[in-house]
């Protein structure tokens, strides 16, 4: 699918330049403090606090009667601290399952502050949309004079945040990595787990009140929890997990506003919310982790399974003509012989023979396959591992002969020269395994 | 103030409309109850909030498809189409992502959660500009409120938590091992990963049908709220499950009925409300795991400890002294306990006939009393006995860790302890292994 020509990517820096800034500010600022709520198992929270600072915002009218933003934020930020200190008294005292408490917590507060705001509905339209659902569209529009320069109020707001955040987790960094892993441990080595708690609390309900006026609940609660989760896939290393959530939710802000812009256009319709694309966008990076991440994506990991069971069919192809060439003079097989012998896909088998050949372990004439030198020196030393198991596992481990031959199947692909030295000693050198067949002597050393 | 008249017509349910939501409601009150129960023990109580948020592309997409080949976009079958496939697709995602990697079950529902719910509103803004679409507040029109409820969502809601509540008795057994004990369930030969997608098949039939009909955060609410309620009455889980669905469908019936009496309440909230007051109620007076049955059982069981510790206290003076009398003063020493709280011990401890207070301050074990006291020394000094011997414990050090133990000790591990140390003499403790101080003032 190609740009339609009739609708251009009308990208104007100085209202798309601040969106895409604001979304930047917004995505990296939750972002940080997201990594230690997905590694604390609260992932949930931004979810439960987009919910339930309903009233926090209706008591801050009540209280002063008025509309303001100062009042509301703090009344929202309170309450998602609350929400944060009942669903842990729930989970403490009454024993209830940690995302069950913040399911009864956050739906109770919510119907709270909706029978708050029906009360208040014929004095005043108070929408609670126009808190939660921000318009980041609307952001270039509200402008402050910083330094002489207009700059929008939002980005103002979320710089700050933003900067508390970075400070937050930069000096602190030690004291959230001990109190992330280990509570125990921070408390018995002299801070106290609970301030680390609610501080990271408090810093995560400011930051999502700040942005849901900004740029909409949606996009703060996909910050919390997914850039961080992409990273923990990426990395194993705390400090290089917040830089791989921040660098992954700068660039889905700028990927979804990109997105929001074009993509509908491809379909023959004009931009979309730029807050539900850059949820997507980091949703598609998210994917991409899963997907391909070194260790624990899914494509590397069925590849390495992949390669692991090949080398063992190789391996095994290698035992079963070492072992024909024990017995038979002429000792080769063809491809059927070896299908027979092994069971497993033709195609698979197929492709490790071309392997071994072209490592020089294997010669194929006339459709048999036969052992090289340097193959028969590779199969004597797998011969020998399994054989030495076999010996092994009845003299020292007390095995049945009828119960070992599976279990040095598996063993003989993991055993090295000098695990096969020490079977050796244990066993004190024996000849022959317990089914009557010779050991052969190990292949010496290239020199 | 309320008319009685008023009162009597919404109590009776002759109002047409109010018959329609409260039955509705306190249908899916029930059926959430039960399915609710299942994820909660399951732990994944919030797997209903993840689902809800699912459901918003799939609603979108259904609304746009239909549009551009021609339909009516906003034909309920369609929109829940819509959002039950977009919805298993998001439960099969957290599946995915619990299963293939380290993330945990809260990363993966926050995830799909919110990457979801982003994706339809992404959607919706395309929806507000598709030809034909008066489109704007589809998305209210399918997270319905709960005063709006038409026959049509009720008899809905009926047949779904009909399905629900049968699904769950015909395989309640395997749905209770799969809660409790996955593992073992799959060593017993039950297919989890299939019994799994029938609860999860449960989750997504209640919740949207639920959706349209009540709202988002209602229904999240009946899914977590009244199981969790539940969990402090009982542990069995059939019993949970029956409680869970009565409670559910009380808050329900409850919440509507206030908000028709008082139109100024929204009935949605004052569900959740009811459930809320529910919950609350439940988590301090439950009989099983209320805060107060616990904080109960704890005072007595430290109750019992401080007069086991007294009838021990007045053996051993007793043994020690060769004498039928202990003066309490003797016994202050022996414990660091406040002399208000040992008069506090004796006193219960004469109410139930254990020890006899004589004149001059002193106190005798009764029959009753002196075959406690023995039986505890006893146990108290087979344990010591056995650190000492067994466990390469110093003889000085012993007395506290069978302090602890003495009260919890089962009669199985007594016979084990009289086994291992060759203790046949049942009648009288051995003599204590370590120095008794006895005496006032040292």
């Amino acid at each position: 699918m190609s740009l339609s020509p009739a609708l251009p990517l009308a990208w104007t820096w100085t209202l798309d330049g601040w969106i895409v800034l604001t979304g930047v500010l917004a995505a990296v600022a939750a972002a940080l403090l997201g990594n230690f709520l997905v590694l604390r198992r609260m992932s949930m929270l931004g979810d439960a606090i987009s919910h339930a600072v309903l009233p926090g915002l209706a008591a801050a009218f009540f209280l002063t009667g008025e509309r303001s933003s100062w009042p509301m934020f703090v009344g929202a930020v309170v309450v998602g601290l609350l929400t944060a200190l009942f669903t842990e008294w729930v989970h403490r005292y009454g024993e209830v399952d940690e995302g069950a408490a913040l399911g009864v917590v956050f739906t109770s507060l919510f119907a709270v502050g909706l029978v708050m705001i029906v009360q208040a509905a014929d004095r005043v339209d108070l929408d609670p949309g126009c808190v939660l659902y921000g318009a980041i569209e609307m952001t270039p529009l509200d402008t402050l004079q910083v330094a002489g320069f207009e700059v929008p109020r939002v980005v103002v707001v979320l710089s700050v945040v933003l900067l508390i955040n970075v400070l937050y987790v930069s000096l602190l960094f030690k004291e959230l990595r001990i109190a992330a892993f280990d509570p125990g441990l921070a408390t018995t080595s002299g801070f106290p787990s609970w301030a680390m708690h609610y501080s990271l609390m408090t810093l995560v309900a400011v930051t999502a009140v700040a942005s849901f006026e900004a740029v909409g609940n949606i996009l703060v609660v996909a910050m919390l929890v997914t850039p961080a989760a992409a990273a923990r896939l990426l990395t194993d290393r705390l400090s290089v997990m917040v830089l791989f959530s921040a660098v992954i939710a700068a660039a889905s802000a700028v990927l979804g506003h990109a997105g929001a812009i074009t993509i509908p256009g491809w379909f023959g319709y004009r931009s979309t919310t730029t807050a539900g694309m850059m949820a997507v966008a980091v949703g598609g990076l998210f994917t991409l982790a899963l997907l391909f991440a070194p260790q624990q994506g899914l494509l590397p990991k069925a590849y390495r399974r992949v390669l692991l069971s090949l080398r063992i069919l190789g391996e095994d192809v290698l035992g079963v003509l070492y072992r024909v060439g024990e017995q038979a003079a002429a000792p080769a097989m063809t491809f059927d012989e070896l299908h027979e012998r092994l069971l497993c896909r033709r195609g698979s088998l197929w492709a490790v023979i071309m392997v071994l050949q072209r490592r020089g372990l294997l010669q194929r004439f006339n459709g048999t396959s036969r052992l090289t030198d340097l193959g028969v020196a590779v199969a004597r030393d797998l011969v020998r591992s399994h054989r030495l198991w076999e010996h092994y596992l009845v003299d020292q481990a007390g095995f049945s002969p009828d119960q070992i031959h599976t279990k040095a199947e598996r063993l003989e692909h993991v055993t090295n020269r000098a695990m096969r030295d020490q079977l050796d000693q244990a066993t004190s050198v024996a000849s022959t395994d317990p089914h009557g067949q010779a050991i052969p002597e190990e292949t010496p050393e290239e020199p | 103030m309320i008319e009685a008249s008023t009162l009597t017509e919404v109590l009776l349910l002759r109002d047409y409309n109010t018959r329609v939501v409260v039955l509705g409601a306190t249908l899916l009150g029930l059926g959430a109850g039960v399915v609710g129960s299942f994820t909660l023990m399951r732990k994944r109580a919030l797997i209903g909030d993840a689902l809800s948020h699912a459901t918003l592309p799939g609603i979108a997409l259904a609304f746009l498809f239909a549009t551009a080949l021609g339909y009516d976009g906003k034909s309920l079958p369609l929109l829940l189409t819509g959002a039950a496939i977009s919805g298993a697709i998001g439960v099969g995602a957290i599946s995915l992502i619990r299963r293939t990697t380290n993330l945990k079950e809260d990363a993966a529902l926050g995830i799909i959660l919110s990457v979801f719910f982003g994706a339809g509103v992404a959607l919706l803004g395309i929806v507000q500009q598709a030809p034909g679409g008066h489109a704007a507040g589809l998305e209210s029109f399918i997270y319905g409120k709960t005063a709006a409820m038409l026959v049509r969502d009720a008899q809905l809601i009926a047949i779904a938590a009909a399905a629900c509540v049968a699904v769950s008795l015909a395989l309640f057994k395997e749905l209770s091992l799969l809660c409790f004990d996955a593992a073992f369930a799959a060593s017993r030969g039950y297919r989890t990963a299939l019994l799994d997608g029938v609860l999860m098949a449960m989750v997504v039939v209640i919740t949207i049908i639920g959706l349209q009909a009540v709202g988002l955060v209602l229904m999240i609410a009946l899914l977590v709220i009244p199981p969790a309620a539940a969990r402090f009455w009982t542990d069995d889980l059939r019993r949970m499950t029956r409680v869970a669905a009565g409670l559910g469908a009380a808050s329900c019936y409850l919440g509507a009925l206030l908000s028709a009496i008082y139109p100024r309440l929204p009935s949605g909230a004052m569900i959740v409300l009811t459930a809320a007051t529910a919950f609350l109620v439940s988590s301090l007076f439950g009989v099983q795991r209320g805060v107060a049955i616990r904080a109960f059982r704890r005072r007595r069981f430290l109750r019992r400890i401080e007069l086991e510790h007294l009838l021990r206290s007045v053996y051993e003076v007793v043994e020690a002294h060769a004498d039928e009398t202990a003066p309490v003063e003797r016994l202050q020493s022996l414990r660091s306990w406040s002399p208000a709280a040992l008069r506090r011990v004796i006193r219960r401890a004469e109410q139930g006939e254990l020890i006899r207070r004589d004149s001059g301050d002193t106190v005798r074990l009764t029959t009753r009393g002196a075959i406690r006291a023995e039986w505890l020394t006893r146990q108290h000094r087979l344990w010591e006995l056995y650190l000492i011997t067994h466990a390469d414990v110093a003889p000085s050090r012993v007395d506290r860790g069978a302090d602890d133990i003495e009260h919890v000790l089962e009669p199985e591990t007594v016979a084990q302890l009289e086994r291992l140390l060759d203790d046949r003499d049942r009648a009288t403790p051995p003599a204590s292994p370590h120095v008794i101080v006895t005496e006032v003032g040292r």
